[in-house]
């Protein structure tokens, strides 16, 4: 096995080739040895099977709500809205255009394909929305249009966000020149009857 | 006594670690007031830990029981609201306390050469200070811990195409959670104050290395006696362990007055909202971060795009790190820096001082026309030192330390 019979080697003899091989390897190898012991603990922080496992659609009672009236309801921890809308509402979200970002609602993934219109909802009259502000996540204030406010002469009623000031017309659409870059987003959801909204099912509508 | 202290000098390095340290450790002789902040801010970190551990002993990870088991420490167990209020005071003090040291460093050069490791340790136990402070406020689980978590959380959310994942991941839920509350915890009392005690360690090495710096701005190394002890050095023990302990007997004055009279401080210390349980169905009217973390609130909301919004909000603090290498001028007093450099810091005061107060107000257009003209200067500050810290005109820097 070896070649000298001395246990101390001097300079010369030890071969740097070898040793820089073996060094690399074991530093190669430990390192992919790191990467394979951090796994477990990076993915300890997602959600666990508990976690994903809650969320269960939720019904939401809608015949006592009167127009211009919001009602809140939580669905996976996030608060959920449904607004009845007035006639003029619905005529003011016409003429709101060129406030908005996105008037047209046409970033996909804020809302179903059903919601996908002037209204962003199924029926022009109710809105569900998730109220979660797509800035950082405060959940902004209802100002039906008759509320007191200090937002301007354009403004007709919408959400107002008290963190950063973001502001949503009664579509959830973002206005320009705010920090939310988004439309709120509109839940999966669909009618059960006239008065009850299932909230987080929509039975493959979208 | 010194037969014990050879024995154990012969197998651990104590007494070469107290000269080293204190004893002929040789500070320059001309600190002023100044430089009370480095030990005072190691006297709350030893308040920090002693209350926390109390705090731990009663305090419920879990958030069914959390906010009431805050309630619990405070009406019930012996003591205890001293405790909490010695421990949330303490938060606030840290800042007061750090940012007058960081001032410090700012008037007089502290960050330059040789000193720009010890700026940069420095600068990550604020780092470290502020992760600490904000994983400790979500702990009460009021309504000012929950949506001042949803925020900053969110804040990760703004990198592109990671975001979504990556705030999922930090929450470990899909909302903040009992999740959230419960790994939060976990770094508040392990993970954060390991990382803050080696750091002070490694910055205490590091100052020790390179020694003080002293309003002079100058080198007391250049001239020393035949001995090697520098001419215009004392030791640190007696002469400055002495002079700090009275220090921290002002300092315990005025924050024994807050813990006992004030420990609200109005809203500033402990904010009205978060004596409500958190509800993630209703955000507060008015949601601001505690007053430490507001000037850099202010610049996140100054900005009308969340991608650089945050972007900015993270440059204002990381910029800091740059400092050794932005002032380009050899003079680091300001005793002898010119009148344009004494101006350009004051004005950095000012807007430092006004962002921080406009990110208490709720966003108005004004407030944030304004919140935008201090963010400009607030980064002017940094991005044109390299331009206005050569064209000052400077004063003769003394050979020798003085006293005013």
């Amino acid at each position: 096995m070896s070649d000298s019979g001395n246990s101390l080697v001097s300079e010369d003899e030890v071969d740097k080739k070898r040793r820089r091989f073996l060094i690399a390897t074991t530093a190669g190898v430990g390192t992919v040895g790191a990467i394979g012991a951090a796994v477990p603990f990076v993915s300890y922080f997602q959600p666990s099977e508990r976690a994903k496992a809650v969320g269960a659609p939720i019904e939401i009672d809608i015949s006592k709500l009167e127009p211009g009236q919001r009602i809140t309801a939580v669905w996976r921890g996030k608060p959920v809205w449904v607004v009845r809308r007035t006639e003029e509402t619905l005529k003011n979200l016409e003429a709101m255009a060129d406030l908005l970002r996105d008037p047209e609602s046409k970033v996909a993934e804020q809302q179903p394909s059903y919601a996908q219109n002037l209204y962003r909802s199924i029926k022009p009259e109710y809105l569900v929305l998730i109220g979660i502000c797509t800035h950082l996540g405060c959940s902004p204030t209802y100002l039906p249009p008759d509320a007191p406010h200090t937002l301007g002469p354009e403004w007709k009623g919408g959400f107002f966000c008290p963190c950063h000031g973001s502001k949503f017309d009664l579509a959830g659409r973002v206005f320009k020149g705010v920090p939310a870059p988004k439309n709120l987003v509109v839940p999966p959801h669909k009618y059960l009857s006239d008065t009850l909204i299932l909230i987080g099912e929509d039975g493959g509508a979208a | 006594m010194n037969r014990l202290l050879e024995w154990i000098d012969d197998r651990f390095p104590l007494t070469k670690l107290w000269n080293e340290h204190l004893a002929k450790y040789y500070a320059p002789k001309n600190f002023n007031f100044w430089y009370f902040f480095g030990s005072l801010a190691l006297v709350v970190l030893i308040n920090q830990f002693v209350t926390g551990i109390w705090l731990t002993m009663s305090y419920k990870p879990d958030a069914a029981k959390a906010f009431e088991s805050v309630e619990y420490i405070m009406r019930d167990t012996s003591w205890g609201w001293l405790i909490r209020y010695l421990h949330s005071t303490g938060a606030s003090a840290f800042f007061i306390v750090i940012y007058l040291h960081m001032f410090r460093g700012l008037m007089y050069g502290s960050y330059k050469q040789p000193r720009e490791l010890l700026w940069m340790t420095g600068m990550f136990i604020y780092l470290c200070l502020m992760a600490e402070a904000f994983l400790g406020y979500l702990l009460p689980w009021g309504q000012m811990s929950y949506w001042g978590a949803q925020v900053i959380i969110s804040l990760f959310g703004a990198i592109p195409y990671i975001g979504d994942t990556l705030t999922l991941w930090i929450r470990g839920d899909y909302v903040v959670s009992d999740v959230t509350l419960n790994r939060f915890f976990s770094f508040h009392v392990i993970a954060v104050p390991i990382a803050l005690l080696a750091l002070v360690m490694v910055h205490v090495i590091a100052l020790h290395e390179v020694g003080s710096n002293n309003p002079d701005g100058v080198e007391i190394k250049k001239h020393k006696d035949k001995n090697g002890i520098p001419l215009d050095g004392i030791p640190f023990h007696p002469y400055y362990t002495v002079k700090d302990i009275v220090g921290v007997i002002v300092f315990l004055i005025f924050f024994l007055a807050i813990v006992f009279f004030w420990p609200e401080m109005n809203g500033y210390f402990l904010e009205h909202n978060n004596f409500i349980p958190a509800n993630p169905s209703v955000t507060p009217e008015h949601i601001a971060p505690v007053w430490y973390f507001t000037p850099f609130y202010a610049i996140l909301r100054a900005i009308p795009d969340k991608l650089f919004g945050v972007i900015a909000m993270g440059a204002a603090v990381l910029i800091l790190f740059l400092l050794p290498w932005l002032d380009r001028n050899p003079v680091k007093s300001i005793r002898y820096r010119g009148t344009l450099y004494k101006w350009i810091l004051g004005i950095f005061i000012v807007s430092f001082l006004a962002l921080g107060w406009l990110g208490m107000q709720p966003p108005t257009p004004a407030y944030t026309m304004f919140s935008r003209i201090f963010t400009v200067i607030y980064f002017a500050f940094f991005l044109l030192m390299p331009i206005y810290s050569k064209l000052d005109k400077t004063k003769p820097v003394p050979d020798r330390v003085t006293y005013k």
